[in-house]
C-alpha cells in the first residue's frame, strides 16, 4: 500500500474527528491533569504523586465541588523538553482545564511561557524562586514552598536552638540547591554565624569521597541541600568515613524525605530537618491521608504524595469558593490567592504572587513502631516564601543563587 | 570484539539490584557479588548471542541497540526493584574506618581497592598468559585466520563478553555498599567506563589499568584543586588524548 498525500489526509481527518468525539460525550465533567514523572530516576517522587491525588479522589467519590473529574496524567521522564510537549499534549489533546505538577524546577521553567500562553490553571509542586517572585507567572500557583522558604527557618533554629557558630553548606549544583544554600547562609549569618565552607557537587556525582576528604572537621555542622538519591548516599558515605559523629549534618526539605527515610539505616538517627511537612504531624487531615497510604502502599507518604494531596486540596477549596465554575479562568486564579485551606501539612493560604503560605516543621528522624520517622519537634507557623524580611526589599536583590548573597566568610 | 557496549553501566545497575535482592536472605555480600555477576553473565551472553551477533560490524547499529537496551533495563528495574534508593549493607567487619598516618580510611574502600588490583592482575595473566587468552586476541585480530586455524572464534566471543557482562555485574554488587542501588546509577557509570576505554585505548588491557588511574586521579584531585570544573575535568584529558593520539594511549592498531 502506498501512503501518498490524500490517503494521509484522509487519515488524519479520521483521527482528529475520533479523538475530538468523546470530548463532546463527557460535558459537564471537570478534566484535570496530572504531570509527574513516571519513568526515569525521578519516577519514586512521581509515582506517589499519583498515587495520592488517586487517594484524594476517591476519598471524594471522584468529585470535586459537585463536578466529576477525569483524570489525564502525563509523564515526562523527568525530561524538561517533555515535560514542555506532554504538557502540550495534555492540554490540546486530552483538553484539561486544570493541571497539578509539574515535579521538577527544570520542567516548571520550560513550560513556563506554554502556562502563560495557553492559560493554563497551574498547581505545582516545583520550587523555581522566581515564578513566584519576581516574575510572577499569573496562571501558576505553589502549595508547596520555594527553594529557601524551608532553609531559612532551619537556619534561624540552627542559630538560636542548636546554638551552631560555624558551618558548612554542601548542596547538589543546580538552581535547587544553590537558592536552598543561598537562604540558608543569608538567615544563619543574619543571626551571626558564620558559613565557612560551600561545596556544589554536580548533580550526578556518583561517589562523595572527594567531598567528604575535603570537608572541614572544625565546622558545627554541615546543611545538606540534595535532592532524590543524593542525599541518602551522602549520608551513609559520611557515616562510612566516620564523620557522621564529628560533624552534626542538618538537612534541607528534600535531605532526609521519608521516601529516602524508610530505606535508611541508624546512621540517619537523630539529623535534624526542616519541611513544610512530615507524615507525623498531627492533625485530623494529615492523620486519614498517612493511614489511607500507609493501608495502600505499605510506606509513609513523603514530600510527593503530601504535595500532591494538598494541591488537591486546594483545588478543591478553590472550586467550592467558586461553584465548580472552572471555565471561569480568572476567577480561578483570584480565588485561588484567597482561600484558606486545611490540608495534611496544616492551614495554607496564598500570597499575592501565587506562592503559599503556612507551616514550617523542624524535624528528627527518630525510630518508631520498628521504623524511622520525621518526628515534629518545632513549627514555624506561617512563613512566607520572604522569610521575615520584607517583600519589597526582598525583590529589589537579585534571585538566590551561587554568588547571591555573596558567602563572605569562607574559609580556603 | 570490537563491540561499542552502551549497556555495561546497566549491567552494573542490574548487579547491583539483584545483589539487594540476594542480601535481604542471605546477609553474605561476596555470596551477593558471586549470584549478581552469574546471573548478568547469563543476561550478557543472551544480548551478544540473540541481537549483537545479527549486527555484524555495523558499529552503529550496535550503538543504538545497546543503548535501547540500556532504556528498556532501567525501566525494567524502576518496575521490579521501585524508584527509591536501596543501601547494600557493609559487611559489619569493615564498618569502622582505619586510621592511617593521621587519616581517616573507610575500611570497606581499600577492600574495593584490592579486589579491583587482585581482578586487573587475574585478567592481564588470562590474557596474556593462558591459551584461551592467546585464542581471544587471535580472533580479535584476525577474525578469519583464527577460524582457519580450528579456533572456535563464535563461542570464545560469547564466553569474553559473559566474562565483561559479569565483571560488571559483581561490580555493582561491590560497589553497592559505597553507591547503593538506584535508578540512575547506570548513566552514572557508563561514562567512566567509556572514557577510561577512550584513554586508555581500546583492546588494551594495560590501556584500562593506566586510562583507570588517570581518570580517577584527575577527578579525586581535579574536583579538590578546582571545583568550578567539576563538570568538564572527567572529560579534559580525554579530549587531550583523543587530539593526539586517536586509538587512546595504549590502542592497538587495527588489521
Amino acid at each position: 500500500m502506498t501512503f501518498n498525500r490524500r490517503r494521509f489526509v484522509q487519515a488524519t481527518g479520521a483521527l482528529g474527528l475520533a479523538s475530538a468525539l468523546p470530548i463532546h460525550a463527557q460535558a459537564g465533567s471537570m478534566r484535570l491533569g496530572l504531570m509527574t514523572v513516571k519513568t526515569g530516576p525521578l519516577a519514586s517522587g512521581g509515582i506517589d504523586m499519583e498515587r495520592a491525588l488517586v487517594q484524594y479522589l476517591k476519598e471524594h467519590s471522584n468529585t470535586l465541588a459537585g463536578r466529576k473529574v477525569d483524570l489525564f496524567v502525563g509523564d515526562s521522564g523527568g525530561v524538561p523538553a517533555q515535560s514542555r510537549t506532554k504538557t502540550q499534549e495534555l492540554v490540546e489533546r486530552d483538553k484539561i482545564q486544570v493541571m497539578i505538577g509539574p515535579l521538577d524546577t527544570a520542567s516548571a521553567l520550560a513550560t513556563d511561557d506554554y502556562i502563560r500562553s495557553a492559560q493554563l490553571l497551574t498547581l505545582s509542586v516545583a520550587a523555581a524562586e522566581d515564578m513566584t517572585q519576581r516574575k510572577p507567572n499569573p496562571w501558576f500557583t505553589r502549595g508547596t514552598s520555594t527553594s529557601s522558604q524551608c532553609s531559612m527557618p532551619l537556619a534561624d533554629y540552627c542559630a538560636k536552638t542548636l546554638k551552631m557558630k560555624r558551618m558548612a553548606v554542601i548542596a547538589d549544583d543546580i538552581a535547587y540547591g544553590h537558592e536552598m544554600c543561598a537562604g540558608f547562609m543569608r538567615v544563619f549569618e543574619d543571626a551571626g554565624g558564620k558559613v565557612v565552607q560551600r561545596m556544589f557537587p554536580p548533580l550526578t556525582v556518583p561517589d562523595y569521597g572527594t567531598y567528604l576528604a575535603q570537608l572541614k572537621t572544625n565546622v558545627d555542622g554541615i546543611f545538606l541541600g540534595f535532592a532524590g538519591s543524593n542525599g541518602f548516599r551522602f549520608l551513609r558515605q559520611m557515616n562510612e568515613y566516620g564523620l557522621i559523629k564529628k560533624i552534626t549534618p542538618v538537612g534541607g526539605m528534600t535531605a532526609l524525605d521519608e521516601a529516602v527515610l524508610r530505606n535508611m539505616g541508624d546512621e540517619a538517627l537523630g539529623i535534624v530537618t526542616s519541611c513544610w511537612y512530615s507524615a507525623e504531624i498531627e492533625n485530623p487531615i494529615n492523620q486519614k491521608f498517612v493511614s489511607g497510604f500507609r493501608n495502600d502502599w505499605k510506606y509513609d507518604p513523603g514530600f510527593y504524595a503530601a504535595a500532591t494531596y494538598t494541591e488537591a486540596a486546594v483545588l478543591d477549596a478553590t472550586l467550592q469558593a467558586i461553584k465548580g465554575n472552572i471555565e471561569d479562568k480568572a476567577a480561578f486564579m483570584k480565588t485561588v490567592r484567597s482561600v484558606k485551606v486545611d490540608t495534611c501539612r496544616g492551614p495554607v493560604q496564598f500570597d499575592q504572587y501565587g506562592n503559599v503560605v503556612g507551616n514550617i516543621y523542624i524535624r528528627k528522624v527518630e525510630r518508631k513502631d520498628g521504623r524511622l520517622v520525621n518526628r515534629v519537634i518545632h513549627t514555624y507557623p506561617n512563613v512566607s516564601q520572604f522569610w521575615t524580611y520584607k517583600p519589597e526589599e526582598f525583590l529589589k536583590n537579585p534571585v538566590y543563587s551561587r554568588d547571591f548573597p555573596p558567602y563572605k566568610n569562607l574559609e580556603s | 570484539m570490537r563491540i561499542a557496549n552502551l549497556t555495561h553501566g546497566s549491567l552494573y545497575m542490574l548487579g547491583a539490584y539483584l545483589g539487594v535482592t540476594v542480601l535481604r536472605y542471605v546477609p553474605n555480600l561476596w555470596l551477593a557479588a558471586l549470584v549478581g555477576g552469574c546471573t548478568t553473565a547469563v543476561a550478557g551472553g543472551l544480548l551478544e548471542r540473540l541481537i549483537l551477533r545479527r549486527l555484524g560490524t555495523n558499529v552503529l547499529g550496535q550503538v543504538l541497540v545497546t543503548l535501547g537496551i540500556s532504556f528498556i533495563v532501567a525501566d525494567l528495574c524502576l518496575i521490579l526493584w521501585g524508584g527509591d534508593p536501596i543501601p547494600v549493607p557493609t559487611p559489619p567487619a569493615l564498618q569502622q574506618p582505619l586510621r592511617i598516618a593521621g587519616f581517616m580510611f573507610p575500611a570497606y574502600r581499600l577492600v574495593v581497592v584490592a579486589i579491583a588490583i587482585v581482578t586487573a592482575i587475574g585478567l592481564y595473566f588470562l590474557m596474556e598468559r593462558t591459551r584461551l587468552g592467546a585464542m581471544i586476541r587471535a580472533g580479535v585480530d584476525d577474525m578469519q585466520m583464527a577460524r582457519a586455524v580450528g579456533i572456535p572464534v563464535s563461542r570464545l566471543f560469547t564466553t569474553v563478553f559473559c566474562l565483561g557482562a559479569a565483571l560488571a555485574g559483581a561490580g555493582g554488587v561491590i560497589g553497592g555498599p559505597i553507591m547503593s542501588a538506584y535508578p540512575g546509577l547506570d548513566a552514572d557509570m557508563l561514562p567512566l567506563a567509556l572514557i577510561v576505554v577512550m584513554l586508555g585505548g581500546v583492546g588494551s588491557l594495560l590501556g584500562a589499568f593506566v586510562g583507570s588511574f588517570i581518570i580517577g586521579a584527575v577527578y579525586t584531585f581535579g574536583i579538590a584543586l578546582l571545583p568550578d570544573l567539576a563538570y568538564v575535568i572527567l572529560f579534559l584529558p580525554m579530549i587531550f588524548v583523543i587530539a593526539f593520539r586517536p586509538r587512546g594511549l595504549f590502542g592497538r592498531h587495527a588489521v
